[in-house]
């Protein structure tokens, strides 16, 4: 059965599900509008104060689906009415303040911004600095800190609030990763859809049948429908009109090959190299340091290499990049490769287009999904790209000093790059993955339960191909540029 | 002339990597390089019948490892 995390997910599962069907009908243009009045029908609010306001964020969840204001280039957006204010103060004294003699609070505060009134605590919030002292010596926990779940998770440091308190992402800073959107509990930040143009390309293919429209799989698919086996999830696909579905993992077993013969170029000039899979670390570097742009892997992304493999031998094919990721639709439109994947759509989406055109994997028949080796697979979970690397070194012989660091998480990137930009890493190679866990612990997932990278081992001994080299046996890779520059 | 494997998962399981690196021995074998060209394909949309292969544009073919010999000399070396 369909498992949903909670009444966000739902919610907007149901808004991008309603979108497909009006687009196979040929009718979003015109009927949009109706939306909202079929997900919230009254005469009761689903969880907010009345039915106007949750049909009104349902229009701007709509607008969204269908690829949002076009103008703004980010492809994460703050659904403004949606966003519910929060309180804005991190640390407020609670009712457990029980107005002690030794007060603490307002000895430890740096900035004399804690005034004992009636017996009880007060923090005057003009003051506060927000450095938490308060609350670690206070002896009844009586200090609550409460910053705001889609600050908290902006790693990148891109969110701040405007004068009305609503949050407000910061273009410059933003690398889309997606956190903010899975952890606002009020679902008021959404990533942009793909949805209706590619389903409006489905079903062109399905009429003039002169070209071939191609899934790629993330390999984080294998942490994620639940309720059916992946070759269940693979007929599906097929079914909504897919004419093959490729595993990304293959193009992932294209990059380990090409990163390591690029890793052992740029050690010969003494230089340390950062991996270039994950789009949202990659945009980080790009953002935060410059003078680190040098050291980016020049290898195009899993998802760039697998494309440009299908329309080598596929000149007509139209490629949709389906995962966990948002940052990736942000990727697709970057210049030097716009247009070499056509769209990518997630995981949640899948699963709206796959009840919308009224396909029930559970009732499928197994597909089988195998293109990729062992080692391309685990590209999902971080250390992954590591291991792939340590594995062609070993495999080819070559002699060279490899020092790895694998960064899980947006935070560990930050402190490794740091150490790299005083030439203080010890590593001469940094795997920086912005999710925590790697790909698995993508912001656009079903299901965002602890995550086993034993899982995706699991999935990655399925298959066929043990090593890069056999699974990339057959093919003439001389005839594609994995390269880009930034 | 180009022949087209199918290299998609179900073929691939099928052992359609064997079938591209059997018929490239026959090509060198019988010193075709310059007048036969193998490339790889995604699904040819046979998959029961796999590992498909396509002699030009014409129709997919049943390819395994014990009729790989006849399917050479029926449909490749007969047409050159």
């Amino acid at each position: 059965m369909r498992n949903f995390e909670s009444d966000v997910q739902l919610i907007k599962y149901e808004v991008l599900k309603e979108v497909v069907k009006l687009s196979l009908e040929g009718k979003l243009k015109k009927e949009y509008k109706t939306i909202a009045k079929k997900i919230i029908p009254g005469p009761k609010p689903r969880t907010r104060c009345c039915i106007y306001k949750e049909r009104e964020i349902i229009n701007e969840r709509v607008k969204l689906a269908m690829g949002g204001n076009k103008k703004n280039k980010n492809m994460i957006e703050v659904i403004s009415i949606a966003c519910d204010e929060c309180p804005i103060h991190r640390f407020t004294v609670t009712e457990a303040c029980r107005g002690c003699l030794a007060h603490k609070c307002s000895e430890v505060c740096p900035v004399g911004a804690i005034h004992i009134i009636n017996k009880r605590s007060y923090i005057n919030t003009e003051k506060c600095i927000e450095c938490g002292r308060c609350k670690n010596v206070c002896p009844y926990n009586a200090i609550s800190d409460v910053m705001r779940p889609c600050k908290r998770a902006c790693n990148a440091k891109a969110l701040s609030f405007d004068e009305n308190k609503k949050a407000v992402i910061d273009n410059e800073k933003c690398i889309q990763c997606g956190a903010c959107v899975y952890q606002c509990p009020f679902g008021a930040i959404m990533d942009k859809s793909f949805i209706a143009p590619v389903v409006n390309l489905l079903e062109k293919a399905k009429v003039q049948n002169d070209f071939h429209v191609y899934a790629i799989m993330a390999p984080a698919i294998s942490s994620q429908f639940t309720y059916a086996r992946i070759g269940q999830v693979i007929t599906g696909i097929k079914k909504l009109g897919f004419h093959d579905v490729v595993e990304a993992a293959l193009g992932a077993d294209m990059v380990a090959l090409s990163e390591t013969e690029e890793f052992a170029h740029s050690i010969s000039e003494g230089r340390a190299l950062t991996s270039s899979c994950c789009p949202a670390f990659v945009a980080y570097i790009r953002k935060n340091y410059p003078e680190l742009v040098p050291n980016i892997s020049s290898t195009v992304s899993p998802m760039i290499a697998i494309s440009k493999l299908i329309k080598n031998l596929d000149p007509d094919a139209k490629v949709v990049f389906i995962g966990p990721c948002t940052a990736k639709k942000a990727e697709i439109l970057e210049p030097d490769i716009k247009g070499i994947t056509d769209f990518v759509i997630t995981f949640e989406e899948l699963q709206a287009m796959l009840d919308a055109y009224q396909i029930n994997i559970e009732d499928c028949e197994d597909s089988p999904l195998n293109n990729a080796s062992f080692y391309g697979r685990i590209f999902a979970r971080s250390g992954g790209l590591t291991e792939s690397i340590k594995h062609i070194i070993d495999d080819k012989g070559l002699e060279v000093d490899f020092k790895p660091i694998s960064c899980d998480g947006l935070q560990e990137c930050d402190k490794a790059l740091k150490l790299l930009k005083f030439n203080k890493l010890p590593s001469n190679f940094i795997e920086g993955m912005a999710c925590q866990g790697g790909c698995i612990g993508g912001a656009a997932s079903l299901c965002h339960g602890p995550k086993d990278k034993t899982e995706v081992d699991k999935y990655g001994r399925l298959a066929l191909e043990k090593h890069v080299a056999d699974s990339l046996r057959v093919f003439e890779l001389e005839e594609i540029d994995f390269n880009r520059k930034y | 002339m180009t022949i087209t494997v199918c290299i998609g998962s179900s073929c691939h399981l099928k052992g359609s990597y064997n079938i591209v690196s059997e018929l490239q021995k026959l090509i060198a074998d019988n010193n075709l390089e310059n007048q036969i060209e193998i490339k790889a394909s995604f699904c040819l949309g046979e998959c029961k019948n796999g590992v498909c292969v396509k002699v030009e544009d014409g129709p997919v073919i049943s390819v395994n490892k014990d009729n790989i010999d006849e399917f050479f000399n029926e449909h490749i070396i007969k047409n050159l």
